[in-house]
């Protein structure tokens, strides 16, 4: 290497560094996007994140921002890693004025990953039906949001709408229950809660983990085969779940009699199990479609000029919706830090005030052209989750058919077992509770 | 110029046995120490410490505990992971367990327990070798993994089967900023680069070689083939297992067993590949090779962002130039970076006037 080569490298190192290590100071609300647009999850990653940025899009459209603050946002590839997610995490929480509002990780690993950053950097983190089922109870993890309802209540849901087909609880006596999961942190979650149910209304679980990414699965179906269960409930994510559908015509276990959670809920999950996805049956937190006003102006403010994150024929699938909702429900936080702080830029611990007092009525709802789409919530201090319900729906051919009414969750089962893992978390950890609080009082 | 040794004189047995013979070289060591340990935390974010310089770090010493065992004793090992996870879960149950134990001894008893792990698993190489040695050490990587994912008592019954790393607090210090927890990493990569320098230059490292280059011919010189090929896996899988922990406290804070999968073992053998087999310097060179090339296209693809690439094709072109680097650096050098910086040293010597 000579010499004016030497400089012309430095030259084009300092072009590269320069920039990465000044971050641009912007008047407005910053708001993360952390995504995966590569490996065995982008199927999924991808419309969910394209939903997100589209109402963000949307609202500074038609509306120039939140009260007069726009929207920016930055996004980072995670590939669902944890440790990727923590370099974005790390990269984009100081960006903006006042520092990145929230954080989305789209992934319960990701989420884990967090949970101790997020409350020194005073950053909310929002796992929206995803994360640590613990991290509802807010006197513990006052910075993570699992909202609208998370893995515990889901699965009291799931055993609710079980016992309705059967013609009701009682009835689930010497059920036998196979719980599908993918090996992760996501994938166990409910295994303490099943266990819990099952001594509570005396069927039988019995655990077929699934390793990541899950595109083998004959063994763990043959085993399925032997133990015959009634019931199979299915936790996977990216292309384990349209697997595990395939697997299951294969044995010819009644798709039916197979539950799947929200994450194993998607056009992408069946499409590509063809004939064998008919009559699957899975939950849901929130509806599919586009016959919602708000979706209609996001079609009309963003796609039709062109400007939409993802492809115009994912607008209304089921995870593009489910963008759509975590974005709404992040904006509706901000709104309500906004009533308390003024209309300006907020920052993340203002936010996470706006969050915790977060009351989202039908009425509220209604006027941003959501009802059905966003379900009515109310978050507390000690409440993290909002209570929010499950629906299910089955597919038939090419659509989802709805094949429940809301079903509340067993908050009977869930809360005490919350609190007690909660508990045990903060001994670990050797944290304080925050004292003072009750359900539904004035958050500090 | 840069290289030029003349003039320098070797007038006793330690000067002539030091690590870096040459004058320039113990300068250039001293000045990189000198930035590490006192410009870099005066001017580096906390971004630039936290995510970046942190875990290079930490993966610069597990490819150092893989060169040990894969580069200079020749013993191809796909269990590296498994012995990361190893020294985190091991870290982990002592500081919960025994809580009295002050948390850097936990690092190296958790350290020795993976060390024990890395034994136990090394005893196949006494029978076999080079890819069927590999097969056997993924033996390894997937009852390892196996383990921390069913048996609960290594996550203290954790639902999840997530560990949360304690605080990390000794004689009332607590390491929980960017710029503590970087100099901790620092201080022990920094202490364990020497040792590992040290030992392959001494009677273990040249007997580990021995082995490497033909292990009949080295039993017949005296070497004892069991002695020497399991103490290469006890130290490289001790200081895999002081890299794991540092990952699970160091870096992340939470670690699942999916965090120390098959990839990121196959990640570390790459590592010691691009870096440079038998080299302490390509253990460094191939960790930031593959730890902070991503991370710099990421972020170089991110001030294109909202220009004309949209953010999909951004993520996919981070995955296609990373591969073409691959690729670019084995064609032109197959031995590894460590190798290329060895061929820029001899030309720096004769620069300006080469012939």
């Amino acid at each position: 290497m000579n010499l004016s080569e030497f400089g012309r490298n430095s030259i084009w190192a300092a072009i590269i560094a320069v920039p990465m290590m000044i971050s641009p100071a912007a008047a407005q609300q910053f708001i993360p996007v952390t995504t995966y647009d590569t490996g065995p999850y982008a199927v999924n990653g991808q419309p969910f994140m394209d939903g997100f940025v589209d109402y963000l899009k949307m609202l500074n459209a038609r509306d120039g921002g939140i009260n007069g603050v726009k929207l920016t946002w930055e996004e980072c590839e995670t590939g669902y890693k944890p440790d990727r997610f923590v370099e974005c995490y790390e990269r984009l929480k100081n960006k903006g004025e006042a520092g990145a509002s929230l954080f989305n990780p789209l992934g319960t690993g990701l989420t884990y990953a967090v949970i101790d950053r997020a409350p020194q950097d005073k950053i909310p983190v929002i796992s929206l039906g995803y994360g640590r089922t613990d991290a509802s109870d807010g006197r513990v993890f006052p910075y993570i949001f699992p909202m609208v309802t998370n893995y515990w209540s889901q699965s009291t849901a799931k055993i609710k709408f079980i016992g309705q087909k059967l013609g009701g609880m009682d009835k689930l006596k010497g059920q036998k229950i196979a719980n599908v999961h993918h090996d992760s942190a996501y994938g166990k979650e409910t295994i303490p809660v099943l266990a819990k149910q099952a001594e509570i209304y005396g069927f039988e679980v019995t655990h077929f983990p699934v390793t990541h990414p899950g595109l083998d699965q004959k063994a763990t179906w043959l085993q399925i085969r032997q133990y015959k269960p009634d019931w199979v409930i299915l936790r996977g994510w990216g292309v384990m779940n349209q697997t595990a559908i395939k697997e299951a015509a294969r044995i010819r276990f009644p798709r039916d009699q197979m539950i799947g959670v929200w994450w194993s809920c998607a056009e992408q999950d069946t499409v590509p199990a063809g004939a064998a996805a008919d009559g699957y049956i899975c939950a849901g937190f929130h509806a599919a479609g586009q016959d919602f006003p708000l979706i209609q102006d996001i079609l009309k403010h963003v796609y039709d000029k062109g400007d939409g994150a993802g492809p115009k024929k994912a607008v209304g699938t089921i995870l593009w919706n489910r963008g759509v909702v975590n974005a709404f429900l992040s904006v509706a936080g901000i709104k309500t830090a906004q009533k308390k702080f003024g209309n300006k830029v907020m920052s993340g611990e203002q936010v996470r005030w706006g969050l915790e007092n977060l009351n989202l009525t039908a009425a509220d709802i209604g006027s941003q052209g959501a009802t059905g789409l966003v379900p009515p919530l109310k978050l507390s201090c000690l409440d993290h989750e909002g209570g929010g319900g499950v629906k299910f729906q089955q597919w038939v051919g090419d659509h989802w058919e709805m094949v429940s009414d809301w079903i509340e969750t067993d908050q009977s089962i869930v809360r005490p077992m919350i609190e007690a893992s909660a508990a045990k978390y903060a001994a670990e950890k050797g944290l304080t509770l925050r004292t003072g609080m009750s359900l539904g009082s004035e958050c500090p | 110029m840069f290289y030029r040794e003349a003039g320098q004189f070797k007038a006793s047995y330690a000067a002539d046995q030091s690590i870096f013979p040459i004058a320039q070289d113990r300068f250039g060591v001293l000045v990189i120490l000198a930035v590490a340990f006192v410009f870099v935390p005066l001017v580096a974010n906390e971004y630039w410490l936290r995510s970046i310089l942190t875990p290079f770090l930490i993966f610069s010493l597990a490819a150092l505990g893989l060169n040990i065992l894969t580069g200079y004793a020749g013993q191809l090992s796909l269990g590296t992971a498994g012995f990361m996870a190893v020294g985190a879960f091991a870290a982990y149950n002592l500081q919960i367990r025994i809580p009295e134990i002050p948390f850097i001894l936990d690092f190296v008893l958790a350290g020795l327990i993976a060390a024990a792990v890395g034994i136990l698993f090394g005893l196949p190489s006494l029978r076999i070798k080079g890819f069927y040695l590999a097969v056997a050490t993924l033996a390894a990587q997937f009852f390892l993994e196996w383990l921390f994912t069913r048996v609960g008592w290594f996550t203290n019954y954790s639902s999840s089967g997530v560990i949360t790393a304690p605080p990390m607090v000794m004689f009332g210090f607590e390491f929980s900023g960017a710029q503590s927890r970087y100099l901790l990493t620092l201080s022990i990569v920094a202490v364990l680069a020497l040792a590992a320098k040290n030992m392959v230059r001494s009677e273990i490292g040249r007997a580990w070689m021995a082995v490497r280059d033909m292990d009949v011919a080295a039993e017949v010189i005296g070497i004892r083939l069991l002695h020497t090929k399991l103490l290469a896996f006890a130290v490289s899988s001790f200081y895999c297992g002081i890299a794991g922990a540092l990952w699970a406290y160091v870096y992340l804070g939470t670690v699942e067993p999916q965090a120390f999968d098959i990839f990121r073992s196959f990640e570390i053998l790459f590592m010691i590949i691009i870096g440079g087999l038998g080299s302490i310097l390509g253990s460094f060179l191939g960790a930031a090779f593959i730890v902070l090339l991503p991370i710099v296209l990421n972020n170089v693809s991110s001030i294109f962002a909202g220009g004309t690439l949209s953010a999909h094709t951004l993520s996919h072109l981070e995955l296609v130039i990373f591969g073409s680097l691959i690729i670019f650096f084995l064609i032109v050098e197959p031995a590894g970076l460590a190798r290329l910086w060895q061929i820029a040293k001899e030309k720096f010597r004769l620069w300006p006037f080469p012939y």
